[in-house]
Parts: C-alpha cells; sequence; structure tokens
C-alpha cells in the first residue's frame, strides 16, 4: 500500500524539485552549524553518571559545566577569536571499557580535549586511548600516581595523587599528634579493594613510620560491602589510637555508622581521601561526623573565589564538594591551555598544558608548575568536622582551626 | 591472628542471624515471583531501591518512622506489583519467558534511571534517635534496628507461611503453581492470581525496604546490592519456599559473616558462591524445594 503510494508521488521532476530543496536547506541550515562547531572549543567530561558513583559524576559534572558557563561569560577563549567551550558529555558506567569506548566516541565527534574519570582504573584507560589520538587529557578527579607516570605526554593533573597526598596525611598527622603530646602510636587502616583504596593503604603504611606511628592491621572490603560488624569488632579487639578508612562513599558512611553502633573507642578517625566525608555527611550524621578528619582535596575558604563559588553552589541547591571545584580547576586548567595555544592544534595544547603556570587562588596551592604532567604545587589539606561545620586543621598556614585531638 | 578470630566466632555467627533475617526478607518477594510463578524478575533490586526511598522520603517528609511506614508502604508496594503485573508484565508478556525477561530488565532500567533523575545519585540516611542505641551482649553490641527487623522477619515469614498453608488464597496460589490448566478448570482466576501473587511479592519488598533504611542506605543502585544474594538464598532454601528462604537467608548470612572473619572481608564473600556451586550440584531443588 505505502509502496505504490511512493511509485505513483515520486516522479522525475518531483524527485529533482525535492533533491534541490534538501541540497539548499542543507546549504542553508547546515553552514552556520558548521561554523558554529568550527568555532567552539569542545570538552568532553566523562564521568560515570549511572552506577554507584553517579552522585560524585552528578558533582563532577555540575562542577565543570559552572566553570564552561563562567569562561563563556567572560568572553570565551579570547586568543581564538572567543571561541565558546562546549560540554560534551560521556558515561563510563563505572568501567574502564566504557571509559575507553566513550573516548573514541567522543574523537569521532570531534573532541578538543577530554577530562575524568573519578574512578582511576576508568581514568587510566580512557587517558590511554585519548593517547592514541593525543588528545589532551586532564584528571579532575582520580588519584593513582600511574595516571601520570606512563609518559604519555596528553595527560595532566591539577590535583595531587596518593603518594603525595600520603605523605602529606602522614606529616600532618604526625604534627597534629606531636602537637597533643603524642598519644597515638597505633593505627588499623580499613581500605577499599580496587587500586585507590589499595595504593593509598600501601603508601600511608610506609609514610606513617617516618613519623613513629605504626600501622598495627590493615582491612581491605568488597566494594559494596553490606556489613561491617565483623570490622568493628576487629577495630574494637585490636584497640588502635586511630582508625583511618581509605573507602567509597557508601562504605565509609556504613563502617562510620558501625563503629558507633559498636562502641568502639579510638582518639580519632583519620581518613585519607574519605569519599563519604563532605558538608552532607555533617549534616544528614552530626553526632558521628562530629572530630572526624579527613585528609582530602578542599578549597580555600580565605579566598574570595572560593567562598564565591561555595555561595552559588549551595545557592543551586548543591552540596559543595571537592568535586566541584576539582571540576571547575579542570575546565580552567584546559581552557588556560587553549588560551596559551592560540588554537585546537593537539601538540600546541599539550605543550601549553605542560608549561601552565595557572593560577587557582580558590584552591590551597601553591604556584602551578607541572612536571611530567603532574601540577607540583597541588597539596591536599586535613580537615575536621567541628560544630556542624567543617575546618581546615592543617597545614598550618590555611587553617581555619585548631584540631581536636584526641576527640572529645 | 586466629586465636582473636575465634574469639570473635560467637559475634560473628550472630552477625551473620541478623543479617541473614535482612536477606531473607528480600528473600521472601523473590522466592513467590520466581518460585511460584517462574519469572525472572529483574526489576526486584530496582522496586527494593523504591521501597527504600518511600521509607525514606516517608522520614524525610512526614517524619513518620521507618518502621511505622511499614503499614502505609506495604499495601502500597502489593497495589503496585498487582498493577505492574496485570497491565504490565502479564498482559505484554503474552506468555512467553523471553518477552518477561525482557519486560523485567527494561522496568528496572527505567526505574532505575527515572529514580537517578527525580532523586539524584545522592546517598540517603535516616538519622533516628534510637540508630545507635544497642543492647550490650557484653562481647558484642546488638543495635535495635536490627534486633527489630530480626524479629519483623520472623513475624513476616510465620505470616506468609500461614497464609500460603492455610487460606484459600495460599491454596489457590500453590494450585496455579502447580498445574495453571487444572486450575483454571476448577475455576480459578489464574490472572488475578498471578498478579495478587505478584503483588504479595512486592509486598514483601516494601516492608523489608522500611525495616532495611534504618541499618543500610537508599540510593538508585541499593537494590542489585541485595538482590544476587536473594536469587542465591531462593536457589538455597527452595524456589517457592518460605521456609526455605528464612533458612537460606540465615545461612547465606551466617556464611559471609564468619567467611569475613577467616578469610578477610574481601574474600570472604567467596562462601557465598560456593554454596551457589555446591546446591546446584548437590541438591538442585534447594533445602525445602520438591521435585516437579
Amino acid at each position: 500500500m505505502n509502496k505504490s503510494i511512493l511509485k505513483t508521488n515520486t516522479s522525475r521532476r518531483n524527485f529533482l524539485g525535492g533533491t534541490a530543496a534538501t541540497v539548499a536547506l542543507t546549504a542553508g541550515v547546515g553552514t552556520p552549524w558548521i561554523a558554529q562547531a568550527a568555532s567552539n572549543v569542545k570538552i568532553g567530561l566523562i564521568h560515570p553518571a549511572t552506577g554507584w558513583a553517579a552522585y560524585p559524576a552528578a558533582q563532577l559534572r555540575y562542577g565543570a559545566q559552572m566553570a564552561i558557563a563562567d569562561i563563556n561569560a567572560a568572553g570565551g577563549i579570547k586568543s581564538m577569536g572567543g571561541a565558546q567551550l562546549e560540554a560534551l558529555l560521556g558515561d563510563s558506567q563505572t568501567k574502564p571499557e566504557i571509559g575507553a569506548a566513550e573516548v573514541e566516541k567522543m574523537n569521532e565527534a570531534g573532541v578538543h580535549a577530554i577530562q575524568g574519570c573519578y574512578q582511576s582504573a576508568v581514568g587510566l584507560a580512557a587517558s590511554a586511548a585519548a593517547a592514541k589520538y593525543n588528545i589532551p587529557f586532564s584528571v579532575d578527579v582520580g588519584v593513582s600516581d600511574k595516571l601520570v607516570q606512563r609518559g604519555l605526554p596528553n595527560v595532566f593533573r591539577m590535583a595531587d595523587g596518593y603518594g603525595r597526598i600520603a605523605r602529606d596525611a602522614a606529616t600532618n598527622l604526625g604534627e597534629i599528634n606531636r602537637l597533643a603530646g603524642s598519644p597515638a602510636k597505633t593505627v588499623i587502616i580499613v581500605h577499599e579493594e580496587s587500586e585507590f583504596g589499595t595504593g593509598t593503604a600501601k603508601l600511608m603504611t610506609a609514610a606513617l613510620k617516618e613519623h613513629s606511628i605504626e600501622v598495627i592491621d590493615t582491612i581491605k572490603h568488597a566494594n559494596p560491602t553490606r556489613n561491617f560488624d565483623n570490622v568493628a569488632l576487629r577495630i574494637k579487639s585490636a584497640k588502635p589510637d586511630i582508625v583511618m578508612p581509605i573507602n567509597y562513599p557508601g562504605e565509609y558512611v556504613l563502617l562510620a555508622k558501625t563503629l558507633r553502633q559498636q562502641r568502639v573507642d579510638f582518639m580519632a578517625s583519620y581518613s585519607v581521601l574519605g569519599g563519604g566525608f563532605n558538608f552532607k555527611f555533617v549534616d544528614d550524621l552530626p553526632q558521628i561526623a562530629e572530630n572526624m578528619i579527613d585528609v582530602n582535596h578542599w578549597y580555600n575558604p580565605s579566598s574570595a573565589s572560593g567562598q564565591a563559588m561555595r555561595a552559588k553552589t549551595e545557592a543551586d541547591g548543591n552540596y559543595f564538594t571537592f568535586e566541584v571545584y576539582c571540576a571547575y580547576m579542570s575546565v580552567m586548567f584546559l581552557a588556560d591551555g587553549f588560551e596559551r595555544a592560540g588554537s585546537t592544534d593537539k601538540e600546541a595544547v599539550n605543550a601549553a598544558l605542560a608549561g601552565s603556570t595557572i593560577d587557582v587562588d580558590f584552591m590551597p596551592y601553591g604556584k602551578t608548575e607541572m612536571v611530567n604532567g603532574q601540577n607540583m604545587g597541588s597539596r591536599a589539606v586535613a580537615i575536621q568536622a567541628q560544630k556542624g561545620d567543617v575546618q581546615i586543621i592543617a597545614p598550618s598556614e590555611y587553617a581555619s582551626a585548631k584540631a581536636v585531638f584526641p576527640r572529645t | 591472628m586466629i586465636s582473636a578470630s575465634l574469639s570473635m566466632l560467637p559475634a560473628a555467627i550472630i552477625n551473620g542471624f541478623m543479617y541473614g533475617a535482612i536477606y531473607a526478607l528480600v528473600a521472601l518477594g523473590l522466592t513467590l515471583i520466581y518460585g511460584v510463578l517462574h519469572i525472572i524478575n529483574f526489576a526486584h533490586g530496582a522496586m527494593l531501591m523504591l521501597a527504600l526511598y518511600a521509607a525514606f522520603f516517608l522520614f524525610d517528609l512526614f517524619n513518620i518512622d521507618p518502621y511505622f511506614s511499614i503499614l502505609i508502604v506495604t499495601p502500597c508496594a502489593f497495589i503496585f506489583g498487582y498493577l505492574i503485573y496485570r497491565y504490565g508484565i502479564g498482559s505484554l508478556a503474552k506468555g512467553k519467558d523471553q518477552n518477561i525477561l525482557l519486560i523485567t530488565l527494561g522496568l528496572s532500567i527505567i526505574i532505575e534511571n527515572g529514580a537517578l533523575f527525580f532523586f539524584s545519585g545522592d546517598q540517603q540516611t535516616v538519622n533516628l534517635t534510637y540508630g545507635f542505641e544497642a543492647f550490650d551482649l557484653g562481647f558484642m553490641y546488638l543495635s535495635y534496628p536490627k534486633v527489630i527487623s530480626f524479629f519483623a522477619a520472623l513475624l513476616m515469614c510465620a505470616i506468609l507461611w500461614a497464609a500460603m498453608s492455610l487460606t484459600d488464597l495460599g491454596r489457590a496460589i500453590r494450585a496455579v503453581a502447580k498445574e495453571r490448566q487444572g486450575a483454571r478448570l476448577v475455576g480459578i482466576n489464574v490472572e488475578h492470581i498471578f498478579a495478587v501473587t505478584f503483588g504479595i511479592g512486592i509486598a514483601c519488598l516494601g516492608a523489608a525496604g522500611c525495616m532495611m533504611l534504618p541499618i543500610f542506605y537508599v540510593d538508585p543502585y541499593t537494590g542489585n546490592i541485595f538482590v544476587l544474594v536473594a536469587f542465591t538464598i531462593v536457589v538455597l532454601g527452595g524456589m517457592g519456599s518460605v521456609v526455605g528462604a528464612l533458612v537460606g537467608g540465615f545461612i547465606i548470612g551466617i556464611t559471609e559473616s564468619v567467611g569475613g572473619l577467616l578469610l578477610g572481608e574481601s574474600l570472604g564473600q567467596i562462601g557465598i558462591s560456593l554454596i551457589f556451586i555446591l546446591i546446584l550440584i548437590f541438591r538442585p531443588t534447594g533445602l525445602f524445594g520438591s521435585k516437579v
């Protein structure tokens, strides 16, 4: 039936007319689109938008898109005639192979730079895929040092990796302990089983020795873990001075709740890159969070831009978690690379990023200095929940409050 | 190290019983749907997540205690399950197993992504005044929510067992499960019974969600954490067996807890897989299942 209608209505004249109209429409509508696409700088955002890490991924997207909007509002990439930044969104689904596939799709779509991916394992796969095309790749969150130690010239990271975070975490703990009269001598580490937890735990064990603090047990757990009672009882039996969680948000909160339920007594919970330690945790479970310490990426609360970003984030109904400003910083870093390269040429942009000296005053960082893709000016800080807020307690130059240690 | 672990063995076993009861709650719904209707409900985890969210919002918006919200969530879950089967799965599947698989898989995708869209991926917990109160057993503390969930699971199993064994509805469900055409010939409305059974299965999830919220957290993917364990329990206990679900829940809970204590929390999960393989080899009908 349909076939006969088509046959009847499609004469040679109609066909030629239709083709001409299609060509005219394509020329009329398509040209501006191509012109616009050429002038835009496309930044791919690859995060686990679905799956157990959907919340941090949403926070990362929010921070990146806030930065893109701010940069565009300020005139875009000026050296490229005010080219606007455009986000291409990708979902890694928490899987390394999907993260790498997203890079391929974005390359087909003409992406100029990529940032991601929250999980180190996904970041490793995605950045390796980006390296095939020399696409500039900025790690917004991802702590494995392998990300920037593979000699890939297109991979950069502004925030710290776990090597330097572990060193700083041990130094800060040593200092906090010394100021309190050195009451803490033993630690139990509870870490998740992937690259992030295992690698950080290994580094912390070595780093704490230098501060005369002994790791008496290391407990590894699966993702997800439904039940932390045995872990709590094991910690209770070993009586450590400090409990050191290194895990993702769900397990971080569940462990903290279980330690409280089992009445485990210790001087401090001192987590390293504790996935669940943020303003939301402090709001939701204040009686547990009070005086818990975490060493993590954090903003500089004394900077005007940091305060403004926090105010905007909260006005938008979001919590000001580290993902927001790490993603914002990563977009700023990439935009600065395009600005100084003056084009989207991959070689030129990678060279510009490798020599970046961008100033990020909303982070408690020193001067930006890129060495083999890693910013040597970055640093993590020790933060503590105090009276319903989060304060920086170390290092001293950024401290907004004194440490409560041992906890009250 | 080993002696320290052995000294904690009683605590680990009790802990296993507590969590086993929670797993049994999730498995109860599954054993009815999977065991009686022979429907592999891929949306089971997503529906559990919805129940957790229902309990969470009742607490967050109206300050209704999760245990009281059982009275609201359970009947709502029954109606939801009934309607989903009657006007969704039942009518669209046209009796074909592959259609049922695809429909429930599609449902799980819609529910999970709907939750992600409307509720965000943020993990939500409730902070109850009694959430950290506990019974002191000397060698461990048993929190009130875990104890309540334990006894509630026993009660639910007893009610469900009585309903399946002693009521006309239970007999009708069992008749439909064993011989569909025969049941139809004696006047049983098979489609209605299927929908009711599915509704009861989802109602069990509703109650389970309310009891789990004070212990756990909820995000759009929480349900998946429990659903594989629940499938293992159903196979272990025997498809369609209420008692099997409870006993299977306890066995899995204790295996996980003791395995975690002796082998480490990461490797301890291996016990669950081992039991699953052993039961398939030596008793494929499950502990309380009967041969078809």
